[in-house]
Parts: C-alpha cells; structure tokens; sequence
C-alpha cells in the first residue's frame, strides 16, 4: 500500500518561500494568484494492507517525525 | 566542573563550544557521539551548533530523534542543565525540550554576521556574568532562526519571565528594524520553566576572546564555570 504524506504551514504561520514564489509569479507576468503556500510531499511504500492500520501507522510517523505540529498540518492519503 | 558536547553528523561548532568550555573550564569536554545511549555523569549538556542530519526535513529533526536524546531528554527532565546554540536550538525545540519551533528567516537568506543582543535576566546559571538589561555583541550563523509559537505559548514565555536574549539596537531597543530573521517579539533565546535549558540562536562559543574579535560570548561560560562548579 502507498501513502502520500502532504505536510503544509498551518494557517497564520507565515511562509516566507511561499511569499517568494508569489512575487516571483507576479514578476513573470501571472496574474490573479491570490497567494501561495509552500509545503512538502513524502510518499511512503508500505508492506500493510490493511487501510485502517495502515492510516494509524502513518499517522503516528507523522506526529512523532514527519510534521512539526507545531508549524505544519498534514494530510494522509492511501492507495 | 564537567561538560558534555552531543556530536552529530553535520554538528561543526561542537569542536568550538568544547575549545570555549575549555578555556574556563580548565579541563576537555566529553564529546559524546549521537549514537550512544546514554551521557556519562556531567554538569551541563551542549547541542552544538552546525546542520545535523544536512537538516533534512526539519532542522534539528532527525537529531531530535538520535538514540542519545533520550538520555538527553531524561537527564533535562531530572535538572542538568542543558544549552543549545543554533541547531542545538532548533535540536531541543524539536525535542520539545523547549517549546515553539525555529522557521526559515523572513528573508529566505542565510545570516551570516554579528547581532546586538539584549540580556533578559542576569539571575540564570546562563547569565550571571552579565547585567540585565545589558547589550551584548554575538554572531549569527543561520537560515532558520526565525523563532515561532503560538500566542498562548507566547504569552506564557513572556509572562513567565523565560526569554533569554532579544534582538537589538545599541539602545536596547528590540524593533522590527533590529530584528534579522523574523522572529517574534525578536526573540533570540529561551529558557525551560526551571531555567535549566537555554536554546539560543547567536553563538556564544564564538567570541571568547580577542583575538576571535571580542568576549561577548565568554561570560556565558564563565558564568556556567561559576554556578556549576
């Protein structure tokens, strides 16, 4: 089974990367981007077959490694 | 008194920090490699400086995760002192040793020079050497400094009396204008509740002396020396 991991800013952090590649969109002539945040996407291969072990598998690798709680949001997807 | 110097793989001002704690100590720091479970009996615990890890996916996450945090963690929790400068911060924030998290500088650039500081409080083991209120002269070395957390976390740092350093204009005066990397209320440092952990951005170990261009950073040493012997 695969797993995508999207770990994105929480909402109110700000995202100075993001900010870089909006200015840069808006310097090239691309108008009408309202923002743009930054984030990560990690895919994970994993021998489970089972979703819902799987999803509180990967969800406890994102609390204990892979986010920052903190700063960051993520979302599971499975397949 | 005895030191102890965590090494990673990436760690490069753990040679610095221990050439620092030396010189006042009088005697060689304990450098302990990342891999080892535990940390012999010590005084004080240092997460050196440098880019643990290459800092892929968060700086200061993989080492956060390093068999010898757990010991490190455990040791913090029973009251040895434990001091982290730059990726050591970012180690012990990671570790949630320290609370908030240490975000890429508001301008996406490495900062690479000396900052003015303001001294919080004089009454830590950290800082005895210094006066409070006092400006002091420490470099940077870092892209991601920019100090984060959210207002509750926030407010229970400033109301609590546990930031450290600020950034600062000769004055001491902490404005945006003096704030390099972003970080909120220009904060550069802080402590634990107990006072025992110090995380701080600029690097102490590297002005110790004048021929390194001033001795700024020495009386952090001096006063651990003083509060730990």
């Amino acid at each position: 089974m695969k797993a995508r991991i999207t770990v994105t800013l929480k909402t109110g952090v700000l995202d100075p990367q993001g900010k870089a590649i909006e200015h840069a969109l808006d310097g090239l002539g691309f108008e009408g981007v309202n923002s743009a945040r930054q984030g990560k996407l990690i895919e994970l291969d994993l021998e489970e077959t089972d979703k819902d072990t799987a999803m509180a598998q990967v969800t406890q690798m994102c609390e204990k490694l892979i986010a920052n709680t903190v700063i960051e949001n993520y979302a599971i997807e499975l397949e | 008194m005895q030191a102890s110097v965590i090494v990673f793989p990436g760690s490069n001002c753990d040679r610095d920090v221990a050439v620092a704690l030396q010189e006042v100590m009088g005697r060689p720091c304990d450098m302990i490699w990342h891999g080892n479970s535990t940390v012999p009996q010590t005084d004080l615990i240092v997460l050196p400086g440098g880019f643990s890890f290459g800092d892929y996916l968060r700086s200061g996450a993989m080492a956060a995760q390093s068999p010898i945090m757990k010991d490190v963690v455990a040791k913090a929790k029973a009251g040895v002192p434990v001091l982290g400068i730059c990726n050591g911060f970012q180690v012990l924030t990671e570790s949630s040793l320290l609370p908030g998290a240490l975000m890429r500088n508001r301008d996406i650039k490495f900062l690479c020079k000396d900052v003015l500081l303001t001294v919080e409080r004089a009454d830590t083991i950290f800082t005895a050497k210094y006066k409070q209120g006092e400006v002091i002269r420490i470099p940077i070395a870092h892209h991601d400094g920019n100090y984060f957390a959210d207002q509750d976390t926030l407010s229970q740092l400033e109301n609590d009396g546990l930031v450290a350093f600020r950034y600062a204009d000769k004055q001491g005066q902490t404005e945006a204008t003096s704030n390099p990397n972003g970080s909120q209320n220009n904060i550069a440092g802080i402590y634990s509740p107990d006072l025992k952990v110090l995380g701080l951005m600029p690097h102490p170990e590297r002005l110790i002396s004048d021929q390194l261009g001033g001795q700024d950073g020495r009386l952090m040493f001096e006063s651990l020396v003083e509060a730990l012997s």
